[in-house]
């Protein structure tokens, strides 16, 4: 099973070469996987909302389009090649990701402030 | 903790998995396997239903078709997706599905042989279909329950559509009657098996569950499919063609008769009515688009070396 197993991770984990490189230039005929983001309406972010493959951009937009907004879902799409994204690693999200609770200063309800003080 | 306990207790706390976190190989295999399988049953899927899209009977009912069968596609493309971010490559699962190393849903191993064959299997194969994939919508693996939320949306749309169907028939000529009856007694049982074997003689339910891959038990979806559908068809005044299926007051359950699950290994096994003929079709249209690929292939690479010399000429 696992020598069937090639990882097409987004993006890369550090300290490990991009695993797709030789993967793909063994097979051409394999599309390229995008990354597709669609803003639901206008005033919104764009949000990950999957991917799929496609030639090039073009065809990947519409064929998001076709996909993933076909019941007013969006107005607007992203795509971007999935390689192309860089992404943290999951082992040090623990400390990348640290609330720092210690440093209670940084909200707002930190500092002790008189009631009759308003607006602020 | 190891990184199995780790892990562990993520899936015990609701904590979804995501992509790059560490898993065991063992459920990765597990998720790749049961994805992959759902994504090919949509696709698979698409057949039997594509033959009656010229022959439906009004402009409306081929056009709500045409909808539902490009919705499959759509659910067929998330359900790769969701699979390929495990780290196999859409090319390995396609070329699993054609060689019948990797298995689809048996029940598009049965023909479709009347328009009430379309009602039918959006109201049962599609019911039986919701009722294995709402809890999915809670997987522990974040790209597979993300996917699920998306299908789960387009799927009641299906299975109202297939209801409306068998409604009208049923309120038609008596030979429409005839039909919408016969097209529930040959699709009742096979979607009774939708729900895989027993849970005595399902091995891996119990690894799933710990890992919520799989959120109940096969038993446990048949019966809630069973209550369900036995009041449902009350309102099409039709029969469940099951003489044992009967009201359990101190259960409050219906109870059901035997399943004959020496067709449902069969059909498994490749020898299903319409078996040669589905893996035939899929690997027909795949062949015969391989020139769609390849051209869109090379003219992308064609765009890229043309915008390449522009920018160095500029």
């Amino acid at each position: 099973m696992n020598n069937l197993l090639r990882k097409f991770y987004y993006g890369d984990i550090l300290g490990e070469a991009p695993a797709s490189s030789g993967a793909q230039q063994s097979d051409r005929q394999t599309w390229p996987l995008w990354e597709v983001f669609v803003r639901s309406k206008q005033g919104l972010d764009h949000k990950h909302v999957g991917s799929l493959h496609a030639a090039d951009a073009k065809m990947a937009i519409e064929n998001a389009r076709d996909v993933y907004t076909r019941r007013n879902e969006g107005v607007s799409i992203w795509v971007v090649e999935s390689t192309q994204i860089h992404a943290s690693n999951p082992d040090e999200a623990a400390s990348l990701y640290d609330p720092a609770n210690d440093k209670v200063y940084r909200h707002p309800t930190f500092y002790d402030l008189p009631d009759e003080l308003s607006h602020i | 903790m190891n990184q199995e306990e780790i892990f562990q207790q993520k899936v015990d706390t609701e904590v979804r998995i995501e992509p790059k976190d560490w898993m065991p190989d063992k459920y990765r295999q597990t998720l790749i396997r049961q994805i992959s399988q759902h994504a090919h049953s949509e696709i698979v899927g698409m057949l039997p239903e594509g033959n009656w899209i010229s022959r439906a009977p009004t402009l409306q009912r081929k056009a709500i078709l045409i909808a539902k069968v490009q919705d499959e596609a759509g659910h067929g493309l998330y359900l790769y997706s969701a699979a390929e971010t495990l780290g196999i490559s859409r090319d390995e699962m396609i070329a699993q599905l054609h060689s019948g190393k990797a298995k689809y849903s048996s029940i598009f191993n049965y023909p479709t042989t009347t328009w009430a064959d379309m009602g039918a299997i959006g109201w049962l194969v599609d019911g039986a279909a919701i009722m294995n994939q709402v809890p999915l919508c809670r997987t522990s693996y974040g790209p597979y329950a993300r996917g699920m939320v998306r299908i789960c949306k387009e799927e009641s749309f299906h299975q109202r559509q297939g209801f409306e169907i068998l409604l009208v028939l049923s309120k038609g000529t008596d030979e429409q009657k005839a039909m919408c009856q016969d097209a529930i007694n040959r699709w009742w049982w096979p979607s009774m098996m939708m729900f895989g074997p027993k849970d005595d003689e399902s091995p891996n339910t119990q690894q799933s569950m710990k890992w919520k891959v799989k959120r109940f038990t096969n038993d446990e979806l048949r019966q809630r499919f069973v209550d369900i559908c036995a009041e449902q068809i009350k309102i099409l005044g039709m029969n469940i063609p099951d003489s044992d299926l009967k009201w359990n007051a101190e259960k409050k359950h219906y109870d059901f008769g035997q399943i004959n699950w020496e067709e449902f290994w069969n059909v498994v096994s490749g020898n299903g009515p319409c078996n040669k003929e589905r893996l035939d079709a899929r690997v027909k249209a795949h062949e015969e688009g391989a020139w769609v690929r390849e051209a869109a292939n090379a003219f992308a690479e064609k765009q890229k070396q043309r915008a390449h010399k522009n920018s160095v000429a500029a």
